[in-house]
């Protein structure tokens, strides 16, 4: 018997998609021709499932100070934070995001995924309560396994299911942590922040929140989802990545809590791995400048997100119940899915395909994500592909009602 | 005594996993909640959620690892609820 015959499961499922004719979780692209733009093979693809929410990838301040990193300090650090692998530029890195969070500490970790297994394994231990939105990202339920805590879900935005599962706990020893996101990357959907930061206050507990997607989105100054509904004095942690609106890789916490330097010293994730190249420091840092000094990528951002998201929706479409820079259409089943994913993608359109039990309530998704630097045409294009495409599946009436 | 409560868990699991599934499902000591239930992680995260709410007791994920059977949660819960 084979080692990976446990996962034969997945065999079928995965043959089925790839028999319809592509292979939507093995994508190449032969060429980047922009932030919203890439080849594969001789067809030119609107990049909209790329996370890319200010187009700072190809921004030439960032590309130009990502290079001269390269050449200074070389390709990588080989190492450590707490060996070899700290260079000026990682402590610079450090103070640029505590001041742009307005706090008094922060810590690098090499991705996103890593920040919150190194930060929610770390926090917690055994005896403690994690609690977690029941619509977390894999990188949290990993965090949460990697720790020895006590781990209960509560259910998707719904307070008063955290408040009742709060109580259930009164009584029990042991620290809680409450942890929710910014914007979950699924449906595009807002934590109700202000309402669990309310229940956070009343039963006692500590509170995280990943801004993974949501800095640079949200927020007068972009710091995320607590800066935009005026809970950050509740939040104890904030935990972000900068492999999406800052252009490149690398996770982050940063948080004003008493003995946080100690997360060096007892974090795994962040002691046994090498730290972040220098090249992706130094344009992460650059395109955090541009995140401060740049507030109309942000209104640009909205604007181009409110197009498609009204636009689906004009057509018929079930996207989620926000617009926010995540677009995504909810699909009846697989089969649809993956046809309406293969013809956008004939049509030029690159967007994500997810499926069960990557999604919530077991619906496949089509996920859009879009950018600060999409044109109003670009969106207006995948607009009339998804009505082409819709229309000719016949999964909305009048592909002509969109208007370009 | 400990049978009839086993099986009042029981009748509530297979209610819950009915719930969740969207279709029939039968349920006994024995059933390989994976295997026999077809039951993927999330769905059965959710399975458990909706068992939590029926007997007002936290179920911690960390707790489920070793569940294979519906009799192993069955017997998780009781334990649980003896505790709280």
């Amino acid at each position: 018997m084979g080692l990976l015959d446990r996962h034969r499961g997945y065999r079928d499922a995965y043959d089925a998609i790839r028999a319809s004719g592509a292979d939507p979780f093995n994508v190449r692209f032969d060429e980047m021709l922009s932030p919203t733009e890439g080849r594969m093979g001789a067809r030119r693809v609107i990049i909209l499932g790329a996370n890319n929410y200010l187009g700072l990838t190809f921004d030439p301040a960032c590309v130009e100070d990502s290079v001269k990193a390269v050449r200074a300090w070389g390709t990588g650090t080989t190492g450590s934070r707490i060996a070899n692998g700290s260079l000026d530029a990682h402590l610079k890195m450090e103070q640029a995001l505590a001041r742009f969070f307005g706090r008094r500490h922060a810590m690098l970790f090499t991705t996103g995924y890593q920040a919150n297994l190194g930060v929610l394994s770390a926090l917690v231990g055994r005896g403690d309560h994690l609690i977690l939105d029941a619509d977390s990202h894999a990188s949290i339920y990993d965090g949460a396994r990697l720790g020895h805590a006590e781990v209960i879900r509560f259910r998707h935005n719904d307070p008063d299911d955290l408040y009742k599962r709060l109580r259930r706990l009164e009584g029990v020893p042991g620290e809680r942590l409450i942890v929710v996101e910014g914007i979950y990357s699924m449906l595009g959907d807002t934590a109700p922040l202000k309402e669990i930061a309310a229940v956070k206050r009343e039963l006692g507990a500590h509170l995280l929140v990943d801004e993974a997607h949501s800095m640079g989105v949200l927020g007068d100054r972009g710091r995320g989802l607590a800066e935009l509904v005026g809970v950050e004095a509740d939040v104890d942690f904030i935990v972000g990545t900068m492999s999406k609106s800052l252009g490149a890789i690398g996770g982050f916490c940063v948080s004003d809590a008493e003995d946080f330097d100690l997360l060096r010293v007892v974090s795994r994730p962040y002691m046994f791995t090498a730290s972040l190249p220098p090249g992706v420091v130094a344009s992460t840092l650059t395109a955090l400048g541009r995140i401060e000094q740049d507030a109309a990528l942000r209104a640009k951002l909205a604007a181009n997100a409110m197009r498609l998201y009204d636009g689906l929706n004009a057509m018929g479409f079930e996207t989620g119940p926000q617009p926010t820079p995540i677009v995504a259409v909810a699909m009846a089943d697989p089969a649809s899915a993956l046809a309406m994913w293969n013809g956008l993608l004939e049509a030029g359109v690159y967007l994500n395909l997810a499926l069960p039990p990557a999604t919530p309530d077991s619906r496949p998704l089509l996920r859009s994500s879009v950018s600060a630097v999409h044109t109003p045409e670009q969106i207006d294009a995948v607009l009339f592909a998804f009505a082409a495409v819709g229309g000719a599946l016949g999964l909305v009436r009048t592909p002509q009602r969109v208007s370009a | 005594m400990t049978v009839n409560v086993t099986d009042f868990t029981l009748t509530e699991i297979a209610r819950a996993a009915r719930s969740v599934l969207g279709r029939p499902v039968t349920v006994t000591s024995a059933t390989d909640i994976a295997r026999d239930l077809n039951v993927d992680s999330l769905a059965l995260m959710n399975i458990v959620m909706e068992l939590e709410d029926a007997f007002d007791v936290s179920i911690p994920l960390d707790r489920l690892a070793p569940v294979q059977t519906a009799g192993d949660l069955a017997a998780l819960i009781t334990e649980l609820r003896e505790r709280a």
